[in-house]
């Protein structure tokens, strides 16, 4: 059954899939960009305690979510990576780190600007948060080390090996709330239980989770057609598309 | 619709400082990230074609063997 | 698998096994410290696991349910004083002077951080407020009265 997948790990044909996925994603994130972001800020109703600042929610909790979602993901490709030595697979996670990274600084701030009026202060070292910032330590960490090498099979290497050694945080954030007691309140969306939530804040709230989740695939793509060419920029295929674009783009202009 | 007037948005009930800096920051950081991708993408290609270049140059080249 | 696949994949594995597990037991060491704060209980009869009781004068963190009408204030400076209970239904009395957050309302869940002055008193210079984790508009939260759907630590 894995026999279909073989042509994928060869980087060309990897590439030409991102390709041609890639502006699905576009117009997939962008329409749901907008309507998750209109309908949080205009429609939803206020909450009966925080008023209107609990509006954050819908960037705060999307983008949690995905920075572990990009973590996780990246975790599995380097472990792939590790065992079968695949290319892709290290491409794949030093692609993701950026986003996941910008993902978890979000998190941070749009948290800290929800504390500061709720709570009554920007930071408090609790479980959650500094868990939170631990992680945004190790995905800095993970693009560092990778770049920290000029031969870039042993950066991909060691790319890997810390991304798995982090992925150890990961339970850590999320049952954080559970295991001590912090600041931080309980996790609104469970998988097991219903929500905590009025359902008419709940619809734009998963409407941005989607929207984060198809950006986080958006970008996933496009760095990772980066990062194939820069790691194949050595292969005769390379040459001849750039060759080929540039011969269409010189007729496109004429 | 949750507000009466556009005054209301922007006052987010009071909270408007604390909204606003989070929706600008956040969408500033992922434009930032989109843009950075973008010029990665245009620096390996330019430099792809500076490759090419080179080649052809090579190609392209007189022997030199008979000046020498 | 072939035996160079095999190696590796093992060697990858203990890795991870092996960093999860010292982990988890230096958090399982740490894990008194890593709470933000007591409960009221806990600040007189000690720590559910160990029972160790805090000092008097020590810098602690208190986490609490404010006790509806026994909010004071000082009607000439900005002094303020209020009980804290949690589910095991002891109560401490936190004294501050200061400007307290928005959310700060009987009924609400308060952390604040100060000095044990005496086994049931604390002299709080910060006080934060907790909030669940539900989200309702104020119709419904006006149409649940009644049901105490707020709720202080439940999960502890």
């Amino acid at each position: 059954m894995w026999k279909c997948l073989h042509p994928y790990a060869k980087p060309e044909k990897s590439y030409q899939l991102a390709g041609k996925l890639l502006p699905w994603f576009i117009i997939f994130s962008a329409i749901t960009f907008i309507v998750g972001t209109v309908w949080g800020l205009l429609f939803a109703p206020a909450d009966y305690q925080q008023g209107d600042s609990f509006r954050i929610i819908y960037i705060h909790v999307p983008a949690a979510m995905m920075a572990m979602a990009a973590y996780s993901s990246m975790a599995m490709a380097a472990f792939v990576a590790l065992v079968w030595q695949i290319r892709l697979a290290e491409i794949t996670v030093i692609a993701t780190a950026p986003v996941g990274a910008v993902f978890t600084f979000i998190a941070l701030f749009t948290g800290a600007a929800w504390g500061k009026p709720m709570w009554g202060a920007w930071w408090v070292w609790d479980a959650r948060l500094t868990s939170e910032l631990i992680l945004l330590f190790i995905y800095l960490g993970i693009i560092a080390l990778y770049n920290a090498f000029s031969d870039k099979v042993l950066a991909g290497r060691a790319a890997s090996i810390l991304t798995l050694v982090g992925v150890i945080n990961l339970p850590i954030i999320h049952y954080s709330v559970v295991w001590w007691n912090t600041l931080h309140q309980g996790a609104t969306i469970s998988k097991f239980e219903k929500p905590s939530m009025a359902i008419e804040m709940l619809w734009p709230l998963i409407i941005m989770i989607i929207a984060f989740a198809a950006f986080l695939g958006t970008l996933m793509l496009m760095r990772f057609r980066n990062e194939i060419l820069a790691r194949e920029s050595h292969r005769p295929w390379v040459l001849r598309l750039i060759e080929t674009d540039d011969a269409q783009r010189l007729q496109k202009d004429k | 619709m949750a507000f009466n007037s556009i005054a209301d948005f922007f006052s987010m009930g009071g909270y408007g400082f604390y909204v606003w800096l989070s929706y600008c920051v956040s969408f500033l950081s992922l434009i930032i990230l989109i843009i950075n991708t973008i010029n990665r993408k245009n620096k390996i290609i330019k430099m792809l074609n500076k490759r090419i270049a080179r080649q052809q140059r090579i190609k392209n080249a007189p022997s030199r063997e008979g000046i020498l | 698998m072939n035996p160079r696949r095999k190696k590796r994949l093992l060697i990858t594995s203990l890795l991870v096994t092996g960093l999860a597990v010292s982990i988890a037991l230096v958090l399982y060491a740490l894990q008194q410290n890593i709470d933000l704060f007591y409960t009221p209980s806990e600040i007189i009869k000690g720590k559910n696991e160990t029972g160790v009781k805090p000092e008097i004068g020590q810098r602690l963190r208190i986490g609490g349910m404010v006790v509806p009408n026994t909010v004071k204030r000082d009607p000439s400076n900005l002094k303020v004083s209020f009980d804290l209970i949690d589910n095991g239904g002891e109560s401490v009395t936190v004294f501050f002077n200061g400007i307290l957050p928005d959310l700060f309302r009987e009924g609400q869940g308060i952390v604040a951080q100060g000095e044990l002055i005496n086994a049931t008193q604390i002299n709080a210079f910060e006080v934060l407020a907790k909030h669940d984790e539900e989200y309702m508009p104020p119709e419904v939260s006006d149409a649940l009265k009644g049901l105490d759907h707020l709720k202080i630590n439940s999960n502890k």
